[in-house]
């Protein structure tokens, strides 16, 4: 009697289970954007206290890496004209390593950097006196485009990051990629940025010629 | 003739039971990257590439602004403009706007505050300053200048 009606087949039909998981599979494909949240970082300047103006700076010239961009997109790096940015980063790591003239922290710092970095110091007169007091700044024209603005300003980060990076032993990537959620990786980003503050300005764009 | 029919005994049909799983396998993978997206974006987006990116830790932290030349040149004009949420809006808004965005995070985080700058290619240095001048005046001052990855050639 029961033996009757085991005979019927005791499995749900799960043939079509692909096709349901396809139909909803194709709608998460359709409606994903994956997001992607990277980009660079950047810290504005506090906003302008017209009671208190900003100290006015007195910089050596030589202490300054100027970079101007005009309406057109062409560079005036340190009073060259050039038309690409190629090889801008590797000229402001050789220009924030030079240590002409440093101080006595700065002498401290040089020795504590790794050979292959002090072997990067030229000792121009002409270039700055120690990273500390390296300023690179970026200076544009409302009429820049932006993508140029950013190149620009990609390769004054990636100059500060690779000597970090080589600070550290690390590939460049690597340490770009801390993010200091636990103490070891926040000790070796700042074991990185120490004595070498990333000086990058970047000052008001001008309204000629735009 | 019998002696070829022999060989026809092994079964034709591949297994099909773990179809399911597979596919279940990749619709939960993308059922968790998925975003979907609650605003449309009314400006035109070309973000341009970087090779320094950045990845920031909390997102919650983070506020879209998109920068561009209108989609409809008809109805806003083919100079670039302001998107913040789903409106375009004016320059001098802006300050308005960071401190709503503000005030929606917990109290301990709203010194942290991160703009997200999603700006088009082809958008002039101008538009971006007086943008840039807005928040500085909402003291919100860390941005992101959003851009995708290049491939590097050596």
């Amino acid at each position: 009697m029961a033996k009757g009606k085991s005979r019927m087949s005791q499995e749900v039909n799960a043939g079509s289970m692909a096709d349901i998981a396809f139909l909803l599979l194709i709608f998460f494909l359709v409606t994903t954007t994956i997001a992607s949240d990277k980009g660079i970082l950047n810290v504005l300047p506090p906003k302008l206290d017209p009671n208190n103006p900003p100290p006015e700076i007195d910089k050596n010239e030589r202490n300054i890496f100027t970079i101007l961009v005009n309406a057109n997109d062409d560079l005036l790096v340190e009073g060259e004209y050039r038309e690409s940015a190629d090889g801008l980063d590797e000229e402001i790591k050789m220009f924030v390593l030079n240590f002409a003239a440093p101080d006595e922290d700065a002498q401290a710092l040089f020795n504590s950097l790794p050979a292959s970095l002090r072997a990067q110091a030229k000792r121009d007169p002409e270039s700055s006196d120690h990273p500390g007091e390296a300023v690179v700044s970026i200076k544009t024209n409302r009429g820049t485009s932006y993508e140029k603005f950013l190149e620009v300003f990609d390769l004054a980060k990636k100059a500060y990051f690779d000597i970090y990076a080589e600070r550290v032993n690390l590939d460049t990537d690597e340490y770009r990629t801390l993010t200091g959620k636990d103490e070891a990786e926040e000790a070796l980003i700042d074991k990185g940025k120490e004595g070498i503050p990333m000086a990058i300005s970047i000052a008001e764009p001008d309204k000629i010629g735009s | 003739m019998a002696k070829f029919k022999k060989k026809t005994k092994t079964s034709e049909s591949i297994p099909t039971s773990a179809l399911p799983d597979i596919i279940f396998m990749l619709l939960f993978f993308f059922m968790v990257t998925t975003v979907l997206r609650e605003q449309e974006i009314l400006v035109e987006q070309k973000i341009p590439q970087a090779t320094q990116l950045q990845k920031l830790q909390k997102k919650t932290l983070i506020s879209y602004i998109y920068i561009g030349k209108p989609k409809n040149t008809a109805l806003y004009g083919s100079e670039p403009r302001v998107q913040a949420n789903d409106a375009l809006m004016n320059t001098t808004d802006i300050v308005q706007w960071v401190n709503r965005e503000r005030d929606a995070l917990p109290e301990a985080d709203r010194g942290m505050i991160t703009i997200s700058m999603k700006v088009d290619k082809d958008v002039k240095m101008g538009p971006i300053s007086d943008v840039q001048t807005e928040l500085r005046e909402a003291d919100a001052r860390r941005v992101l200048y959003a851009s995708v990855g290049k491939v590097v050639r050596n």
